[in-house]
């Protein structure tokens, strides 16, 4: 998308990502309440070392859905450009136009999606592992209201 | 005589008083613009959200008394290749053929033709305004206020970008960057001749 030739659908789809951004997180900070007020399902066997990482891999993704938007939010205000919510709700700029920030904050946004883009690699890999190599009760642990398949050795 | 020496002292009381006011009148006439002090910028709309840019280089007459606002006069060109959009990407975007053409349009310019008084400090300046070769009127609202050693003029006016052929092509759908874009001018003018 930054590659691209200035054009109106570059425009567009700059609009369009932060709009996206926007309602995610407003939707990680909904979830996050949610995930406050109600403690997971206890965890499928599985090693010590796994349910670790585990955990670890979800706090990461939580931190990183809060900090993602958060810091496109600040780099569109450090540049000077206002984010407008679907172009009808315009939200407060977090920091006055400062260019070497915005290019900081540019580059703190890009390394931060990449590394979620790893960590979200991991995450569906493990998910897919346990269910179809492991076929244990991981991915159902996840749905509500369905009962989860027994544990196969 | 008590009573004339009285009046004698009230008058110089008063002299003493009214001479600083009357010297500071020298502010109601302004005959020189101050490019340095003064700004030029525009604000276009990109997908609904305001982007503010400005000219950094422009030159220009002004002459302009309060006492006759209606012979007020001004004239503005405008250095397009000092265009600043807010982002690099746009500043080389926006020099282009498509948009200000820079090159074969260096300069845009503004003269006044009327000033019109609208009251308390208010007055309406219309003009042509010529920008890509192509001319259109505008008449633009001001406030002039005294300030320092001369006077600031400060008023906005809306354009429509396509009468001017700026953004063709692609650029010239509207749900993108909008038709019209604001004009705001902040000019700071010296005061003219400081006694009648």
């Amino acid at each position: 998308m930054v590659g691209l030739k200035l054009s109106p659908l570059k425009l567009r789809l700059y609009s369009w990502h932060k709009w996206i951004g926007v309602t995610i997180f407003l939707l990680i900070v909904a979830r996050l309440i949610w995930r406050a007020a109600n403690a997971p399902p206890p965890p499928v066997a599985s090693p010590r070392w796994q349910q670790v990482a585990a955990v670890v891999n979800h706090w990461l993704l939580y931190v990183l859905l809060v900090c993602i938007p958060l810091s496109g939010w600040l780099m569109s205000s450090a540049y000077g450009v206002r984010v407008v919510y679907f172009g009808v709700i315009p939200l407060p700029d977090l920091v006055g136009k400062n260019k070497e920030l915005g290019d900081a904050l540019k580059a703190l946004h890009e390394t931060l999606a990449f590394t979620m883009l790893g960590l979200v690699t991991m995450h569906a890999v493990a998910a897919l592992k346990h269910h179809l190599l492991d076929r244990d009760a991981v991915l159902y642990r996840m749905l509500p209201l369905v009962k989860p398949r027994a544990h196969k050795p | 005589m008590m009573r004339s020496q009285h009046r004698f002292l009230l008058c110089t009381v008063l002299a003493a008083f009214l001479a600083p006011a009357a010297s500071s009148g020298y502010a109601q006439r302004v005959s020189a613009m101050e490019p340095d002090k003064s700004t030029i910028t525009f604000i276009s709309k990109q997908m609904n959200v305001p982007v503010e840019g400005k000219f950094a280089k422009f030159t220009g007459q002004l002459a302009f008394d309060a006492a006759k606002p209606n012979e007020g006069r001004v004239q503005v060109e405008l250095d397009m290749s000092s265009i600043d959009t807010g982002s690099e990407e746009a500043n080389d975007e926006v020099k282009g053929k498509g948009w200000f053409d820079v090159k074969n349009y260096p300069t845009a310019r503004f003269v006044s033709s009327t000033v019109k008084t609208l009251g308390s400090g208010r007055y309406e300046l219309a003009g042509k305004l010529t920008i890509k070769g192509r001319t259109k009127d505008v008449v633009a609202p001001f406030t002039f206020k005294p300030a320092g050693q001369g006077a600031l003029f400060e008023g906005a006016f809306v354009l429509k970008r396509l009468d001017y052929a700026i953004g063709e092509g692609l650029w010239s759908d509207t749900d993108t960057v909008a038709n019209e874009v604001q004009v705001k001018f902040r000019i700071s003018g010296v005061a003219g001749v400081l006694k009648k």
